[in-house]
């Protein structure tokens, strides 16, 4: 039975008191870093040495440019580098390189298999960063078990001509997830951040999930709760508001609920508005470097970015910001810097301790 | 913090507050509650369904229920595609749902659907603790509410210790055990039939009640639910004392705690406007009190309920101190709350009090019309009430003018001029009258050529007159392309004033799409709804707003047109051989069909109008008047309650005087002729030899790719093909020409209030005779349900065996069909019915249709078609394939070529 009495970590405790002392800081885009690296096919695959921490080998046929979650097994010192980067400019959270480690999403690469070790590696990375960090300044970082939203979705279908058709299920997803969540655990993350949320369904998918994985363990790790609104609409891809957003994930008790990619800051500001006013649990915000340029690219400078997340502390909105698409160690180091002087939106009363 | 609040959410949220004292959980999309949907559904008809529940929210439902339990279909697949096709329509999925069901599985298989907060309903303590533990932590897990039953391993709760005892447990459980959030829980503490003649259930009600109280102060957060219709079962068939019950049950239930229901719309009343009597009667027996004569109560209630089969209501007492007031004062009373009593003679005071009438006018009366637009466009005032406001303003207007004329002082400056016509072919002015009057109202000049106007005459006056917009509406299909023709006319005439297109077949697609290219001169516009005609005519009238509000329109029609013809690109249609090899396939190897009582054509009479009066379906009449809403429900509808009660009065004070004085003359006629299904159409035969063809009835077949099991039907699907005897059968039925002079009278005297009122009446009459014949068919004429039993109101749900599709309507979109009925059934000399060129019927509170009897016919929509099946169709009709496609052209899936229909594009 999934229980939902189950006394919470330590670092959940440790968090929680933190939130409430300042504003945290997540950090910011690996993507975005990776890319500077230019690293090519043979760098991915290490030369086709896919293996995993139990040197387990993975096979693929498929092309793995671009699958920047392999890295964690492949270029592992790369991805640990760049979190400290994030770490020293003053990110409190470091997120593992996971953004499509799932079943799902790894079908596109062939590397279903390897899943498990991708997961478990990927926090063992970031956990890494997270200590050599710590040592060098004497302050804690969490490691926050990234979870993205797969490319399918459970509520909206792909076949225009057959509305009622679903590409993914509920039970696929969870499954997925679940494989997921464990991975992470494994691996020693702090807490599980469900990321970029387009549909609800596949985000209640992965909160079933987590409960499953929490069961097994017999602890409650906090969660991070993060949707994004795609359009001028304010509502997310599967049309829902920020408000009726939050009654659908309420149920999770997490430790935040928040917005994330997307347009930019000043076009989540009215909807991260919305949601502060609404949920009664921490709040956590992280855009995007402005919107890209007509190559894809982010060029926001790190100033730029940063005082626009300080609207959000200034206005008393959020518990922990960060950064999304197009936000390097720059970024992390001036949004720490400016919303420094700001105290921590007060939860309207939390329900998740 | 404050107090934990219900969140539920669809696309939006929904938060149960404080200032929603009780929620009323839609419950069409129910098999077990509905037969229409359960119909719907087993036929895998998901369209229509989906139709039923978008009706649902438009009305107002917070919550939609929805329930598949029904045992010949697969209650698990249909609960996960119905919910999967829901959420790919916002205007439905903004909604939260209640999955309900009686199996777990059922309910988690939808829970597994919905990216919502729903509403669980229900799981409960009847197969003990474990169970129970299981069910709750999934429902938690899955983010949902829950209601929980008042049922235990021992059975369901049915006195105030046993509903305390388990709600009480099972609220311990879950927010102990579970970790539930206390306000996610909802009880339902089981309503049971009271005054059933036996004592042991005499205390339910307060057992109910009493318990809902209990566990409102007892269950922190939690909240409290149930089914109301049980309460009445041993009062089937006399719906005035059913929802009578009701209403006084609700009444103390809801402040006992009560604050969320399923509820049959169909039976609520307002408390206040119960007979004393039979509200006393009622309290009686559901607060199980002894009666002041000190016999039984149920005995009491058995006495009085035979009186109340028909419908009293109370008058109100009036309040007559504003007659104190200043008359300024008392004119804009009387505006606002639309009184006309005393208007003359405030309206003289003030004329006497002021240096010319034209001070009247422009004062006291242009001020109170003033508070009346402010108010209307606040949304504080509805529709009939501005109508109602425009008849005071008209009557002080009527006293003034003689002294104006006297005086020489010439006419008023108006706002600005606008046309108003229904076009050609149609005869339908209730909507286009509404407008007319609330323009009047907010000082614009308005120029109503009426009915059946040719688009000559249009563009004549609007050229004599100088007007600045032209309004055009129009109810029956054809009238589209009439329109779509004279925006051509305009552009060629080089006119370059606003063309508004309003009436129930326009909409904004069609005039996007098809009208305003054709006119680019100036700009044609749809307009939704006479509340919203002030704001577009102002803008357009406006020098400053004019241009923007324009350029707006054009940005937006753009997009419109955009996005239909890519959605359109999309939809893929089927080859008509495949359509029909997907026919809804009725076994007829065991079916037979009943002989009707007489074939041919027959003349019914013997109408009485009191009795046709209680088969009217109100709900119709309110949307007339533009208040949305379910009767009887609406007149306790928050915003507008108060408005459609008025409303509602004054109908009930001039039904009363139609019956009494006998003021419409209906008349009707019904015919049955042999029949079979011969592909696409149906055959019907001179008689029972079956050898002679009689007629030929055509009909069209749905084209849409369907999914998985549903048919592509066609009306001659439920007809038996040759080889075994079967009939169809066929009415008009009418109201009669009288309203059109009734209606005229009131316009002389200024009451256009009474002349909408009266034509509205007529169309209920006209609906009403056909659902009372459309009785009368089954059960005697052609008798296949001589046992059915059906209360008047209860026919409004459609439970009975049949449908009576009307040509020109979604089953058969083809007008010109009602020309064969109408020869089939002399209709013309028979009833005085007749039929325009646009095939509309004149009078226009006419009905006519098919009859079909089969047990599995129900209504469905034929949508659109393609070239295909309308050539196939031209030739089965003798049309040449250009007249085919100018009659289906709403409903063409493609650009015909021929000329005709390309100058209509």
């Amino acid at each position: 039975m999934i229980n939902f009495s189950l006394p919470i970590t330590d670092s959940f405790k440790a968090l929680d008191a933190a939130a409430r002392d300042r504003i945290l800081v997540l950090d910011g885009a690996m993507g975005t870093m990776i890319q500077t690296l230019n690293m090519t096919e043979e760098d991915f695959t290490a030369n086709g040495h896919i293996h995993g921490p139990g040197c387990r080998h993975h096979q693929s046929d498929h092309p793995q440019k671009g699958n920047n979650d392999l890295l964690v097994l492949t270029q592992p010192k790369a991805v640990e580098d760049i979190q400290l980067q994030f770490a020293l400019a003053g990110a409190d959270i470091l997120e593992t390189n996971t953004f499509s480690s799932t079943t799902i999403a790894q079908a596109d690469y062939g590397l279903e298999t390897a899943v498990h070790d991708l997961n478990v590696a990927g926090a063992q990375v970031a956990r890494r960063a997270a200590d050599r960090a710590q040592a060098e300044d004497g302050r804690p970082r969490y490691v926050a078990g990234a979870v993205g939203p797969t490319n399918r979705t459970a509520s909206i279908s792909p076949d225009v001509n057959d509305p009622g058709y679903r590409a993914v299920t509920f039970d696929d997803l969870r499954r997925a997830y679940g494989q997921q969540i464990d991975g992470l655990i494994e691996g020693g993350s702090d807490l599980i951040l469900i990321e970029t949320i387009f549909d609800t369904l596949n985000a209640k998918a992965a909160l079933f999930a987590a409960f499953e994985s929490f069961a097994k363990i017999g602890r409650r790790l906090p969660l991070m709760i993060s949707g994004t609104i795609t359009d001028a609409s304010g509502r997310t891809l599967s049309g829902q508001t920020p408000t009726a957003f939050w009654h659908s994930v309420r149920h999770a008790r997490p430790f935040t609920v928040g917005l994330n990619c997307a347009l930019g800051a000043d076009a989540m500001r009215p909807h991260l508005a919305e949601l502060s006013g609404v949920a009664e649990t921490m709040i956590c915000a992280y855009p995007n470097a402005g919107l890209p340029n007509a190559f894809g690219q982010y060029d926001e400078e790190p100033d730029d970015t940063a005082s626009k997340v300080a609207v959000f502390a200034k206005e008393g909105l959020v518990n922990v910001v960060g950064g999304c698409c197009g936000t390097t160690p720059e970024h992390i180091r001036a949004i720490a810097e400016q919303v420094a002087p700001y105290a921590p939106r007060k939860p309207r009363g939390t329900n998740n301790v | 913090m404050s107090d934990p609040l219900l969140r539920l959410s669809g696309l939006e949220p929904f938060v149960l507050t404080k200032d929603i004292p009780f929620v009323n959980v839609g419950e069409r999309t129910n098999v077990t509650g509905s037969a229409k949907f359960r119909k719907l559904i087993t036929n895998r008809d998901y369209a229509t369904a989906l139709d039923v529940a978008r009706d649902q929210v438009e009305n107002g439902a917070q919550i939609i229920d929805i329930n598949m339990d029904e045992g010949l279909i697969d209650s698990k697949q249909v609960m996960v595609d119905f919910l999967n096709l829901v959420a790919a329509e916002p205007d439905i999925a903004r909604v939260p749902v209640m999955i309900d069901s009686s199996k777990w599985e059922v309910i988690e298989a939808g829970l597994q659907c919905v990216q919502g907060k729903p509403v669980v309903n229900s799981i409960s303590l009847k197969e003990g603790e474990e169970a129970f533990l299981h069910q709750a932590s999934l429902c938690l897990a899955y983010g949902a509410a829950v209601v929980v039953m008042a049922f235990d391993e021992t059975g369901q709760a049915d006195s105030f210790e046993r509903k305390t005892e388990i709600c009480a447990r099972a609220y311990r459980i879950l927010t102990e055990k579970v970790g539930f959030p206390p306000e996610d829980i909802i009880f339902d503490p089981n309503v049971f039939a009271v005054a059933t003649g036996i004592e042991e259930h005499d205390n339910y009600g307060v057992d109910f009640i009493e318990a809902t109280r209990w566990i409102r102060e007892n269950l922190p957060h939690c909240h409290i639910s149930g089914g109301v219709s049980n309460l009445s079962f041993s009062f089937r068939g006399n719906d005035p004392v059913r929802e009578a019950m009701h209403a006084v049950f609700l009444y103390h239930a809801i402040q006992a705690g009560m604050d969320m229901g399923i509820v049959n719309a169909g039976q609520l009343v307002v408390y206040d406007q119960i007979d004393a009597d039979l509200r006393e009667a009622c309290e009686d027996v559901v607060l199980n009190r002894t009666p002041a004569n000190g016999e039984s109560a149920t005995e009491n209630l058995l006495d009085i309920a035979e009186r109340f089969k028909g419908n009293k209501r109370e008058e109100k007492k009036r309040d007559l101190a504003w007659r104190d007031w200043p008359v300024e004062k008392r004119l804009e009373h009387a505006l606002v709350n639309g009184i006309t009593e005393f208007v003359d003679e405030d309206t003289e005071a003030a004329r006497v009090a002021a240096d010319k009438p034209l001070d009247v006018i422009e004062g006291p009366l242009m001020a109170g019309m003033n508070v009346v637009g402010d108010l209307f466009g606040a949304g504080k005032m509805f529709l009939p009430q501005v109508v109602k406001s425009a008849r005071v303003m008209k009557q002080a207007v009527a006293v003034l003018l003689p002294y104006m004329e006297a005086q020489d002082e010439g006419q008023r400056e108006s706002a600005g001029r606008v046309l108003m016509a229904t076009v050609k072919g149609d005869v339908h002015d209730i909507g286009k009258n509404i407008v007319g009057v609330v323009l009047a109202c907010n000082n614009y000049e308005i120029i109503d050529l009426g009915v059946m106007v040719p688009p000559q005459k249009i563009l004549e006056e609007a050229k004599a007159q100088n007007v600045d917009i032209i309004g055009l509406s129009g109810l029956i299909t054809p009238s589209l392309d009439e329109m779509v023709h004279l925006a051509a006319e305009m552009e060629r005439e080089a006119f370059d004033v606003p063309l508004l297109i309003g009436g129930a077949t326009t909409s904004k697609v069609h005039t996007a799409v098809k009208i305003a290219p054709n006119y680019t001169k100036s700009q044609a516009i749809y307009v939704t709804d006479a509340s919203r005609a002030v704001g577009v005519v102002s803008a357009l009238l406006s020098k400053t707003q004019k241009q923007p509000y324009i350029d707006g329109i054009r940005t937006e029609y753009s997009e419109v047109t955009e996005r239909h013809e890519r959605a359109e690109r999309a939809k893929q249609r089927l080859p008509l051989e495949a359509a029909r090899a997907n026919a809804m396939k009725i076994d007829w190897s065991d079916y037979s069909a009943t002989a009707p009582s007489f074939t041919g054509a027959r003349v019914i009479e013997g109408w009485d109008l009191s009795e046709i009066a209680r088969y009217i379906d109100w709900t119709p009449f309110f949307q007339t008047w533009e208040l949305k809403g379910v009767y009887p429900r609406i007149l306790e509808h928050e915003k507008y309650g108060e408005a459609a009660r008025n409303l509602f009065q004054d109908a009930q004070a001039m039904l009363k005087q139609i019956i009494d004085e006998n003021w419409f003359g209906p008349r009707a006629v019904v015919g049955f002729w042999p029949a079979n299904a011969v592909g696409d159409d149906i055959r019907l035969f001179q008689n029972d030899a079956r050898t002679e063809t009689l007629a030929t009835l055509h009909t069209l077949r749905q084209q849409t790719s369907k999914r998985k099991d549903s048919p592509n039907l066609a009306l001659a699907d439920f007809v038996a093909p040759e080889g075994t005897p079967d009939w169809v059968g066929g009415f008009v039925v009418t109201a009669g020409p009288e309203e059109l002079a009734i209606s005229e009278r009131f316009e002389k005297a200024g009451d256009d209030y009474g002349a909408i009122m009266v034509k509205a009446l007529a169309d209920r009459f006209a609906e009403a005779m056909a659902e009372m014949l459309h009785q009368q068919v089954r059960r005697e004429h052609w008798g296949y349900a001589q046992d059915e039993q059906f209360e008047p109101q209860e026919l409004i749900g459609e439970p009975y065996d049949g449908i009576r599709p009307a040509p020109g309507y979604p089953a058969q979109p083809d007008h010109t069909e009602k020309r064969t009925l109408f020869d089939l059934l002399d209709a013309e000399a028979n009833t005085g019915v007749e039929l325009t060129e646009s095939m509309a019927m004149w009078p226009g509170s006419s009905v006519s249709g098919l009859y079909l009897g089969h047990p599995e016919a129900y209504y469905f929509g034929v949508a659109k078609v393609e070239r295909d099946q309308v050539a196939d169709y031209a030739v089965r009709k003798g049309m040449d394939l250009a007249e085919a496609e100018r009659w289906l052209s709403p409903i063409l899936n493609y650009r015909p070529t021929s000329s005709a229909a390309v100058a209509a594009e």
